[in-house]
């Protein structure tokens, strides 16, 4: 599955894979992580799903290490991320990160926070960084709102330009941390249909999130987190549809029917 | 006849008003208006500090508080770094200097530069020199604690998000956080002028010639040459309210203006 795409650009995308081995993280004697490993491969789009606490945005914040993993190791595409001698900002380079709460630049319109990496980082000319930022945020369907700031935005429109701004530094990864989390339910819809066509078009993508239908239809694989373990993994359907821990059953029955109350558990 | 509860309420604010005026009535027919014509206000006495007070008296404290302004907000800038910084070093550092400063008089300080430092040291320093330092020196220790609550105000996905770009922790400073904590800080910052704007009258305790005169030195200065009681002080004072006014609504401004696109 290794996808070569075009990207906004024009030009090809490689997508990277990741590998995670016997990731471990405390704080302080609280162990979040305990001993996870993982296999992303290039282009395969993979959803970490569990309950909150289980130590799902943990393991995916440690991938760009902006959570430092105690044991383990973590390999980006060429780049071993747990290596100390490693450049970190060269490596962070090629992977995109979306946040549930945007962090969009306020003091930045749509435009400039998607020039403001490539220009300062990239050292792409403005010019250049205006066009890849201008066709990035057509992508995902703002290239009219391309002079708002972001706080004449709606959420949905400020997660859009967040993946905008990520997708401008020709990422090879995509990391989205609950990225409909924070949105209201109508601008939902939106985030994820440019998230699906991203995994359409070969973007490796490790997504956590509760949307059990986006995991369901777009993720190649899905992964259950509880308790700083991996319960179980496998294709999207086959987890969802009929899991085999009894952890995933409940976690999903909750989920999927969260009015259901069964009184004599 | 009894009253509601609103006819009583204006009854009161008449009264309220009916005493205000009659106090500052009593006050001004109490006042000996002749007495103070003479040896305190005399308005005959303000024509001659025309012109210099705008070229010497205006444009020196313009000048002193520009400069300790422009010390202070870069001296502020890195001690709040230090502040905010994982080496401990730095942190007692700052913090030491931001106790010491903020804990004894700005007075003091200006002796201690204008006098002590060049005797101690046997250097010649100028008057400039020694307002920029001491002043300076002085408005960083607290343009260094506003700054630091500017920049711990941002939020840390900020940091987060730059860095997930690939910047490194320097360059997430000075195009993502910095610029934001600046806005934030914005109206505390003007106020910060503005106590420089009066701070820099301490300069009086050093020698000054007539052309370093800053406003108060020259009102006290026309109190002995122009005989006038206290009016050239009290025309000095008037032309401070005209930089700290302005300076007051500007903050105000900008308060009102982050007010608004913080959502």
């Amino acid at each position: 599955m290794n996808d070569v795409e075009n990207n906004a650009r024009g030009t090809a995308v490689h997508a990277a894979g990741v590998s995670l081995k016997d990731l471990r993280k405390s704080y302080g004697s609280n162990e979040v992580l305990k001993g996870i490993s993982l296999d992303v491969a290039p282009g395969e789009v993979v959803c970490l799903i569990g309950p909150s606490g289980s130590g799902k945005s943990t393991l995916l914040r440690c991938v760009n290490l902006l959570e430092q993993p105690n044991e383990g190791t973590i390999h980006v595409g060429g780049f071993e991320a747990t290596d100390p001698d490693v450049d970190i900002d060269k490596m962070r380079r090629k992977v995109g990160m979306v946040f549930q709460q945007f962090n969009l630049f306020p003091h930045l319109n749509a435009q400039q926070n998607c020039t403001i990496a490539q220009t300062k980082v990239l050292k792409r000319s403005q010019g250049e960084a205006d066009t890849v930022a201008r066709a990035n945020l057509e992508r995902v369907g703002l290239g009219h709102l391309a002079d708002r700031f972001p706080d004449q935005l709606s959420g949905g429109q400020q997660q859009r330009v967040a993946i905008a701004r990520a997708l401008s530094m020709d990422p090879q990864l995509m990391l989205f941390d609950e990225p409909t989390s924070a949105l209201d339910p109508e601008t939902v819809g939106d985030v994820l249909s440019v998230m699906r066509n991203l995994a359409k078009e070969g973007m490796t993508m490790l997504v956590v999130t509760h949307e059990m239908g986006f995991a369901r239809e777009v993720a190649d694989r899905v992964v259950f987190m509880d308790g700083g373990v991996v319960v179980e993994e496998g294709v999207a359907e086959q987890v969802i549809s009929a899991p085999k821990q009894s952890r995933t059953k409940e976690f999903l029955k909750r989920v999927l029917d969260p009015t259901h109350i069964d009184i004599s558990e | 006849m009894a009253m509601t509860a609103r006819q009583r309420a204006k009854v009161s604010l008449y009264v309220q008003a009916g005493i205000f005026v009659v106090a500052v009535a009593a006050l001004i027919l109490a006042t000996d208006w002749k007495t103070i014509g003479n040896s305190v206000f005399n308005f005959a006495k303000i024509g001659p500090m025309f012109p210099d007070i705008f070229l010497i008296g205006l444009k020196n404290t313009l000048i002193y508080t520009a400069l300790g302004f422009i010390v202070g907000l870069s001296g502020g800038l890195l001690l709040a770094l230090m502040k905010l910084s994982s080496f401990p070093l730095y942190r007692w550092i700052a913090t030491g200097y931001i106790e010491f400063f903020r804990g004894i008089p700005a007075l003091l300080v200006f002796i201690a530069f204008g006098y002590g430092v060049p005797l101690a040291f046997g250097v010649q320093w100028n008057v400039t020199i020694v307002v920029m330092i001491s002043l300076g020196m002085v408005a960083a220790a607290y343009i260094a604690e506003t700054l630091r609550a500017g920049l711990q105000a941002v939020p840390k996905g900020q940091l987060e998000a730059a860095r997930s770009l690939g910047m490194p922790q320097w360059r997430a400073m000075v195009s993502i956080v910095i610029p934001q904590a600046f806005r934030i800080v914005l109206p505390p910052l003007t106020n910060e002028v503005i106590l420089l704007t009066k701070d820099s009258s301490l300069i009086y305790v050093l020698g000054l010639t007539a052309s370093q005169y800053e406003l108060t030195k020259f009102g006290r200065d026309g109190i002995s040459s122009l005989g006038a009681g206290l009016t050239p002080l009290l025309v000095a004072g008037a032309f401070y309210l005209v930089i700290t006014i302005p300076l007051s609504l500007l903050a105000r401004k900008f308060e009102s203006r982050s007010a608004r696109t913080k959502r």
